[in-house]
């Protein structure tokens, strides 16, 4: 079959990333011929700013180079402008005549700089800043000449005064609104900034209307004249006032516009379904991004619909801004002015340059500026897109995630001033200097790129704000994300919530029906969904799906844990840590049959066997003759408990016996992830329950419950849940809220997250308040749990396939 | 070759679909065998070429197996790391007859012999 002719109308990041993303999906189906009217390659406009500030050179932001058109066999028409399209021939028509038919047309012109219609606008020296060729020119300016203007003190205008001033230029900067960066930071931090630039060097005139250029014998611009009368000497005007979606060619092509070329949700022109528009040209819902993600986003979707796949949707985007200034942090997002209807909580500390607002409404995040210490933007937007309620947090919330729990990267908070040898990611061992060459040679633009080739960020999380600020500075990255819902792998479009609403909504009960009701793209799922649905299926009908071991990540196939050099390691249960002579005595038997090279002493108070071979297990577990630990699952791990009353001097209540009848109610409890419980005596509190899932706490009285502590990657003390008088009470307390969190819990997710997900206002109403509910609960735990076998012991109930304990013999058929 | 150079390893029915086992050679490490949802079968050696983790006891899916150590995943046919991931591990020629999956003696024989096992523990590192 003939290939179609698919023309690309600009030859910029938006439009090139949609090829990249068609020749990912669907490499064959099209002839491509790309237009550009710079004389360049495909280059991150972007990072412009640095190239300007002598921080990068031109070489080093090009991002495909002229081989990569070759390679994919894609047409480049560098420095031909297309001026016409013929709709109804179906050709489009360069400046030189140069002519080319199209089956689908994708029109990425961007946008143009807006010039002031100020006498003297046409006079040398006065340039705008877009593009290589305007940067070219200020660097050469700055060689020769002394002192330029820079006309708006947004953020292209101050990227753009700060380069021409590292390169040794007077800049002054002409700003007519009141303060800096009036779109995307308050007034406080607009003058911070003023502040912190005027220490660098640069002058400013906030307020100030220009009124001419005025230029001299020789047709360069020599001066600015103000409305107020007063003249600044120039050599260089940059005019950096705004710009415009360019949608001149559309427009002669008689395409809908309106402050852009309107494209739908699939990111055709309303006017004509064969043709595309992606980037800073195209109007979607009212809006034209100037952000690389929201464009990248628009990209996917354009290409999937290009690749005649046609189920790709673009919904819009939140944005964020950071400034591209070295050694200057700022970040906004959302509504950072607040207005009417909405709280602010206000940090500053001007001596210390740091400012922080968080603009908050109907106890929800609405809006936040921050300066001086951004670390935390992305978790501030983070917040912002999901809508949360922040009740619960808002003590806490202007501190920051890292101030909730601090640990994993040494409270590093400025990625700027690390070295390059400096560690980001502490999980991964991935230092600074890694993940900028990555994103320097791979081309990354996003936090999800960056994670998946450099692992940074990819494990706990805790350095995510770091690797974010380091993408923005690296590539000029923002990370601004389509709101809200993200989909549970890339086998699927729908998220951890859709997934479970269906199974329950509709009855699935196996995991190859759930995949075809919620058209999974893939056959079987990939390990990232498969142990999710199966978890989903078990915890929400539980006694009638039936689990599927091949659906679980080998620990919970095996029941050990699997060890870096591929031996297990077993964790027999002890019950509230207790043990006897005659348990220690069958341990250190096995010890020495089995050749176990460690035993070690768990946190949760049981003891660990390291190195047992796999074809040892079942034997190992049968010689021990104690239960499952489970140490190794998403499920109850233990009880910690301490002495309590029946030895301890100061101990209430008796808290062993506690967690041992915690532990026996509780036992083959799998969840969404590992759920940890501790049960102290005394308010002294030495089994540390304020940073379990479940920690009880006696006191003389009764018992305190409290929930969603976790000691992990970021310390979490535990929430005050509600004090109840008797054990029994516990069991229920305990038990309705494990079930709502089992019921509730996205995989994979620890309590402290669904609970900071859903609201411990929303939790207390569920088991607290409604009597009924809690009951109801508990009830539908201990049915779940009734009768589970122990997989060490009932291997068939359990389901384990014992096959995999024994080796199959290349010497011949298995014995 | 011929069929009857090949060495019956077992049937097909004892690998769990969707699921793999261990093939132990007589030198050199472990052939782990895969068998995927059409009842297609692979063969490669049981070690994950980013830290040496056993494939064998990945979760299989599609034409691939995610290591159980770090979750890269690894292609069944030719044994290497999906993009971004690099590296590849060997893989043996591999056949089902009759319900019957066979190895190659000399490739199990001969071929990634050096290759080492992950060590841990007191006497690893």
């Amino acid at each position: 079959m003939k290939k179609m002719k698919l023309v690309m109308v600009g030859n910029g990041m938006a439009g090139v990333r949609t090829i990249e993303e068609l020749l990912k999906i669907s490499p064959e189906l099209y002839d491509v011929t790309v237009f550009g009217a710079e004389p360049h390659p495909n280059y991150n406009r972007i990072l412009l700013s640095p190239v300007l500030a002598g921080e990068q050179t031109l070489d080093e932001i090009v991002l495909n180079s002229w081989e990569w058109y070759e390679q994919n066999g894609i047409r480049l028409h560098a420095g031909k402008k297309v001026v016409e399209i013929d709709r109804v021939r179906r050709v489009v028509r360069a400046d030189d005549g140069t002519e080319e038919p199209y089956d689908r047309l994708l029109l990425c012109t961007g946008s143009n700089p807006f010039i002031l219609p100020v006498p003297g606008k046409e006079l040398g020296g006065v340039i705008a800043y877009r593009d290589i060729a305007d940067t070219n020119t200020m660097i050469e300016t700055a060689a020769k000449y002394k002192k330029a203007v820079v006309i708006g003190g947004g953020l292209l205008g101050l990227e753009a005064a700060n380069g021409l001033m590292k390169r040794g230029m007077d800049v002054t900067v002409v700003h007519v609104m009141p303060w800096l960066m009036e779109r995307q930071l308050d007034d406080v931090a607009g003058k911070l900034l003023q502040k912190s630039l005027e220490e660098r060097g640069l002058k400013f005139m906030i307020g100030a209307h220009t009124q001419e250029l005025v230029g001299g014998d020789d047709g360069r611009v020599k001066s600015v004249k103000f409305k107020d009368g007063t003249v600044v000497d120039a050599d260089l005007v940059v005019m950096a006032v705004g710009i415009r979606p360019n949608t001149e060619l559309a427009e002669k092509a008689r395409l809908h516009c309106n402050r852009g070329i309107v494209v739908s949700d699939t990111m055709q022109t309303v006017t004509d379904a064969r043709i595309y528009s992606v980037g800073e040209c195209a109007a979607h819902r009212g809006i034209a991004y100037g952000l690389v993600a929201p464009l990248f986003e628009q990209a996917k979707v354009a290409a999937n619909h290009l690749a005649q796949f046609g189920i790709g949707r673009y919904t819009g985007s939140l944005t964020s801004t950071k400034l591209k200034v070295t050694g200057i942090d700022l970040f906004s997002a959302g509504e950072f002015m607040g207005g009417e209807g909405t709280e602010q909580i206000v940090m500053s500390d001007p001596f210390g340059g740091v400012y922080k607002k968080l603009v908050i409404k109907d106890d929800k995040l609405v809006g936040a500026c921050l300066y001086g210490d951004t670390v935390d933007g992305s978790w501030y937007f983070k917040l912002l897109r999901e809508g949360r309620t922040i009740a619960d947090l808002r003590d806490k919330l202007m501190f920051g995630e890292s101030n909730l729990g601090d640990a994993g990267h040494q409270g590093q908070n400025k990625a700027a001033a690390m070295a390059d040898a400096d560690e980001v990611c502490g999980c991964n061992g991935v230092n600074k200097g890694s993940i900028c060459k990555a994103i320097k040679e791979k081309g990354l633009f996003t936090l999800d790129e960056v994670r998946k080739h450099t692992k940074a960020s990819a494990s706990c999380g805790s350095c995510t704000g770091l690797v974010e600020q380091i993408i923005m500075f690296t590539a000029g990255g923002d990370y601004s994300a389509t709101p809200k819902k993200k989909a549970m792998c890339g086998c699927t479009d729908h998220s951890h919530q859709e997934v479970r609403d269906a199974i329950r909504a509709n009855k699935l009960v196996t995991i190859a029906g759930t995949m075809a009701f919620m058209e999974w793209r893939t056959p079987n799922g990939c390990a990232t969904c498969r142990p999710a649905i199966n978890y989903y299926l078990i915890s929400t009908w539980p006694k009638e799906a039936r689990d599927d071991p091949q659906s679980r990540y080998i620990n919970e196939r095996s029941h050990a844990n699997i060890q870096k050099d591929g031996t297990y390691s077993v964790i027999p249960r002890m019950w509230g840590g207790e043990t006897t002579a005659a348990e220690l005595r069958r341990i250190a038997d096995v010890v020495d049959k089995y050749k176990i090279p460690t035993v070690k002493v768990t946190g949760g108070q049981r003891i660990d066997l390291l190195g047992v071979k796999k074809e040892d297990l079942q034997d190992v577990w049968k010689d021990i003759g104690m239960p499952c630990g489970h140490a190794y699952a998403k499920a109850l791990r233990t009880v910690k408990t301490c002495v309590g009353s029946e030895w301890c001097r100061f101990g209430t209540q008796d808290s062993t016996q506690m967690g041992k009848d915690l532990e026996k109610a509780l036992w083959r409890m799998y969840a969404p992830h590992k759920v940890k419980l501790a049960v102290s005596g005394c308010p002294r509190n030495c089994a540390e329950s304020g940073i379990k899932d479940v920690g009880v706490i006696g006191v003389d009285s009764g018992w305190e419950l409290y929930v969603a502590g976790n000691g992990g990657i970021k310390t979490e003390a535990g929430q005050f849940f509600c004090k109840v008088k008797t054990r029994e009470e516990v069991l229920e307390y305990s038990g309705a809220f494990l079930q709502l969190y089992r019921e509730e819990g996205w995989y994979l997710e620890r309590t402290v997250h669904y609970v900071n997900r859903v609201g411990l206002d929303y939790v207390k109403k569920k088991v607290l308040d409604d009597h009924e509910g809690r009951k109801a609960l508990w009830e539908r735990l201990q049915f779940a749990l009734d009768g589970e076998p122990d997989p060490w012991f009932e291997h068939d109930k359990a389901q384990v396939d014992t096959r995999q304990f024994t080796k199959l013999q290349a010497e011949g058929q298995e014995a | 070759m011929k069929m009857n150079d090949w060495k019956v390893i077992c049937r097909v029915e004892d690998i769990p679909v969707l699921g793999s086992r261990r093939v132990a050679r007589p030198r050199g490490m472990d052939v782990a065998v895969f068998r995927n949802d059409q009842d297609q079968v692979f063969a490669l050696l049981d070690r994950c070429p980013h830290k040496g983790g056993p494939l064998s006891q990945g979760i299989v899916f599609g034409t691939s197996v995610a290591c159980p150590l770090h979750n890269w995943t690894i292609g069944l046919d030719d044994g290497c790391a999906k993009a971004p991931d690099e590296g590849c591990t060997q893989r043996f020629s591999c056949r089902v007859e009759g319900g019957h999956v066979l190895l190659d003696p000399v490739e199990l024989a001969t071929l990634a012999l050096d290759v080492q096992p992950p060590r841990a523990g007191p006497c690893g590192e």
